[in-house]
């Protein structure tokens, strides 16, 4: 199989975001960026898919700061191939970054290998879309599925299964070339030693393409951006560790939870 | 007057979700305040006796086939694109949930219309509509205008309140005339929710835990603190993609939504796909060493500190009482 996994750096929502000087965006200067959790187990669960069934594996990633990195990390976890796509991007949202990644997926010819399975995160956190890959999809025309957690070939085809809510799933059989948005792999996400990813970036090279410019202005901007007001604030329970136990016990037992 | 609003109820076999009367209700705030009609569609099988149930909308459209229920989400954007030009809609409101996800990127891609999702707030103004879409894990929001009170809103589950949806009427309910075209994707069958040795929707006390248990031997510390509550142990998603704990003790949008007595929230920051399966808890108390973590925004009591050194201190003090 052919598979194509589509990385992003997402910033670290654990880390304090500010506002930019324009009101609407983030403040770049102070942002930490990670790899999107969804984006992770998609590379998961692409090298598993190699490591049961043989094909390659192929990260990609539209060109930001420090982009490398989560390439050579997949590099490190057994992808075969690395693309870094250049160009005029601009801050690329969903749509506009899903039309560059079609350009790459499609620059091989009209239509892609009948054996090629794109991953990606299944749902993003820093556009107003929140997600790339029905757009992808849809600029590629191929078959879609989200919040997806198994995949396995089946044939020409892969059967996926897809959360619902409550605890419900389903089980949908897409014929290949496909787009999936990942929710999470079929195991966590494997860690690499830092020497690993070292060793990767000695050994192996990140092919640069240039995927032109971004065609496709966004449909809405922002108008403004902001902190949310909380609507409340726990009450805080403080002392020494000892006494925040007693003070909950004594919360439990007056609330007769206990 | 403004362009009709139409907004996608969403059902899951035969029932409909709390988001359809979350969007009801604001969508015949927003129709009011636009001077436009409100028309609901529900897809799929049997939905007559759905639409019955959507009274505040001036209308009910139904699209009675098979192949609508819990569809790919191509295959529901059509349905809506087809039943958008026919009604002349404006805006188009659909839920922010895993059900109907991707459905307003596609509608999105195949009629132009911007698309807005997770939003949390929405006004409508001057004949446009201001949405408040969340982002960046719950910790920013942001505003955007859409002109012409044209585009398509992905609702964010919980953030309007279902009650201003429901209503003793029954709407006009018509037939939406859509046209199904065969999906790409096949539908095979339907996974029911594991059943584990324990349902947690019906538990008195939940001890939750998140990333912050760290290790799958720190779970059983959560294991032995529940049974000295007479509860059970839940996580957030992080702790079931290790594996620690199985699927049937997921709480959050994929997972189960609980409304416990107790939820005891241990190492959990407090992300709104988490949020969205507990907010119904009668008390929650939050243990979390990172003093911004969201979940103390919600939370009714909060302690800033290690879940793991908590949590035996507070066995150990319940096991005591007990005797």
């Amino acid at each position: 199989m052919n598979i194509f996994v589509l990385l992003r750096l997402a910033p670290d929502t654990v880390e304090e975001l500010e506002i930019g000087g324009d009101g609407k965006s983030l403040d770049a200067d102070i942002l930490r960026f990670k790899p999107n959790d969804p984006d992770e187990h998609a590379v998961e669960e692409a090298v598993l898919l190699k490591e049961k069934h043989g094909g390659t594996v192929t990260v990609a990633a539209l060109e930001t700061p420090e982009v490398d990195d989560i390439l050579y990390t997949a590099l490190a976890k057994g992808a075969d191939r690395a693309v870094k796509l250049t160009g005029d991007l601009g801050a690329a949202q969903s749509e506009a970054a899903a039309r560059l990644l079609a350009g790459f997926l499609k620059a091989g010819g009209p239509a892609l290998a009948p054996d090629t399975l794109i991953l990606l995160r299944s749902q993003s956190i820093d556009d107003l879309e929140g997600e790339v890959g029905p757009y992808l999809a849809e600029a590629l025309g191929l078959p879609y599925a989200c919040v997806v957690t198994q995949v396995a070939p089946a044939g020409g085809a892969v059967k996926v299964t897809r959360e619902f809510s409550g605890g419900l799933r389903g089980e949908f059989t897409l014929p290949l070339p496909a787009v999936l948005g990942i929710q999470s792999a079929e195991k966590p996400p494997r860690y690499v030693p830092i020497a690993k990813v070292r060793a990767a970036m000695k050994t192996a090279r990140i092919e640069t393409v240039d995927a032109g410019a971004v065609e496709q202005p966004a449909r809405v901007g922002v108008e403004r951006m902001y902190k949310p007001e909380a609507a409340g604030r726990a009450v805080m329970i403080e002392g020494a560790p000892e006494e925040v136990a007693d003070k909950v016990v004594e919360l439990l037992s007056k609330n007769s939870v206990i | 007057m403004a362009k009709p609003i139409l907004m996608l109820a969403e059902q899951v076999r035969g029932q409909l979700s709390d988001i359809s009367f979350e969007m009801l209700g604001l969508g015949r705030r927003l129709a009011d305040a636009l001077g436009a009609p409100l028309s609901a569609l529900v897809l799929g099988s049997e939905g007559a006796p759905l639409a019955a149930r959507l009274g505040l909308a001036d209308k009910a459209l139904t699209a009675e086939d098979p192949r609508l229920n819990m569809a790919p989400p191509g295959t529901m954007a059509d349905a809506l694109r087809q039943v958008i030009e026919k009604e002349q809609a404006g805006l188009v409101l659909i839920g922010a949930t895993n059900v109907c996800m991707g459905v307003g990127s596609i509608l999105s891609a195949r009629t132009g219309l911007p698309f807005v999702n997770n939003v949390r707030q929405a006004q409508a103004e001057e004949g446009a509509v201001r949405l408040t879409s969340q982002m960046y894990g719950g910790k920013i929001l942001a505003d955007v205008r859409l002109g012409g009170a044209c585009g398509i809103a992905g609702i964010y589950p919980g953030a309007f309140p279902a009650d201003a949806g429901r209503s003793d009427k029954a709407p006009p309910v018509e037939a939406a005339g859509v046209t199904v075209t065969a999906p790409k994707e096949t539908f095979e069958r339907y996974i029911e929710p594991e059943t584990g040795d324990v349902d947690i929707t019906k538990e008195k006390v939940l001890v939750a835990v998140g990333r912050g248990i760290q290790t799958q031997d720190n779970v059983g510390m959560a294991e032995e603190l529940a049974a000295a509550l007479g509860g059970a142990v839940c996580a957030s998603r992080p702790v079931i993609d290790q594996g620690w704990l199985p699927l049937s003790r997921q709480v959050g949008k994929s997972g189960m939504n609980v409304k416990p007595r107790l939820y005891l929230a241990l190492g959990i920051s407090g992300a709104p796909e988490h949020w969205e399966g507990m907010q119904g808890s009668q008390c929650i108390i939050a243990v979390n060493t990172d003093a911004k973590a969201p979940i103390f925004d919600g939370a009714h009591y909060g302690i800033v500190g290690d879940a793991l050194e908590f949590i035996p201190l507070l066995t150990d003090r319940l096991k005591a009482r007990r005797g």
